[in-house]
């Protein structure tokens, strides 16, 4: 192994390891959300993208229609399409492996495909792989233990699961407010977010608050 | 929310996540690479996340609340600005939240 893929291996499995560890947040809350332990299990084999799966379960939780829940999941699922349009034309894959390449194209696989690119192409292909499995064999393994350990302990408040679920979408939150525009958009949206919720079906105000990206978005800053 | 509308929103979830997923790799490129829809889409997780933080944190159905999640909340954010990693911020607000839940 030559020392450039070392180094390309070693970035992609902290990573994976790192972010497959997030799964106990995951199964923890899926199970204190009321879903099984099976259930929550195949969400992170099938869905696989950390944060729409925590906006499902999330939504449910707060007592949201299905819809709603639907809905969040997806709208937080459609960044990944534009990293399939950028993993595309590196990848090159057809087939089944096109499918594979797909299911694992996440935050994290693209990224660390991303940094590579010093490295070249060949680096760029093999960080996406690495990390992409990586983090699905992680996040799976570690779903299943936040699944299994909520269910064994019982009543969420009493365990402090129900803030639990907050802060992992705070922690999520955060490495993304990288500038002062970003952050007055989290702001804005957090203030909107409260003034609807009195006024709409519980899990809607989650919805609701896309309008806060799409008026903010709309014009170039 | 019954178990069949449970399981509606898990294989729908899985569905569509996967759909966006592949359609990545099958649209010409200009199809997505609309600047305005771009900026949009960046957006977009950052309000949705910050919604969720609201509804999961201080909301009971249709009711704003102040409770031991708040507590919990309040601490996770230290955490943050603190540098602290994920794993640890849910597990101090865990902890503040239980313990608040607890003495009350």
């Amino acid at each position: 192994m030559s020392k450039l893929t070392k180094s390309t291996v070693r970035d992609s499995l902290s990573v994976a390891i790192t972010v497959g560890t997030y799964g106990v947040a995951f199964g923890a809350a899926s199970v204190a959300a009321g879903f099984s332990v099976l259930q929550s299990c195949l969400f992170s084999l099938f869905t696989f993208t950390g944060a729409s799966q925590f906006a499902a379960v999330g939504v449910v939780a707060s007592g949201g229609a299905a819809a709603s829940a639907i809905a969040a999941a997806t709208m937080l699922g459609t960044r990944n399409a534009l990293y399939g349009i950028q993993m595309a034309p590196l990848l090159r894959v057809q087939g089944l492996r096109r499918v594979l390449a797909a299911h694992i194209t996440i935050d994290e696989s693209t990224g660390v495909a991303l940094t590579q690119a010093p490295r070249g192409v060949a680096a760029m292909r093999e960080g996406f792989w690495i990390t992409g499995l990586g983090v699905f064999l992680f996040w799976n393994v570690f779903t299943l233990l936040g699944a299994l350990g909520a269910k064994a302990l019982g009543n969420p408040a009493s365990w402090g699961l129900d803030a639990a679920v907050p802060a992992a979408f705070l922690g999520l939150l955060w490495p993304r407010l990288q500038s002062n525009f970003l952050r007055v958009v989290a702001a804005i949206s957090m203030v909107f977010a409260m003034l609807v919720t009195p006024w709409l079906p519980a899990g809607l105000p989650i919805i609701a608050t896309t309008v806060v990206a799409v008026v903010l978005g709309w014009r170039a800053r | 929310m019954s178990s069949t509308m449970m399981w509606i929103v898990l294989a729908a979830t899985c569905t569509l996540c996967f759909a966006i997923k592949l359609l990545g790799y099958l649209v010409p490129e200009p199809w997505l690479s609309n600047p305005r829809l771009q900026r949009i889409n960046a957006l977009i997780p950052i309000s949705l996340l910050s919604a969720l933080v609201v509804a999961q944190g201080v909301v009971i159905k249709t009711h704003l609340v102040i409770d031991h999640r708040l507590a919990g909340l309040a601490v996770a954010l230290a955490a943050l600005f603190a540098k602290a990693p994920f794993p640890v911020v849910v597990v101090v607000a865990a902890a503040t939240s239980a313990l608040v839940y607890h003495l009350h």
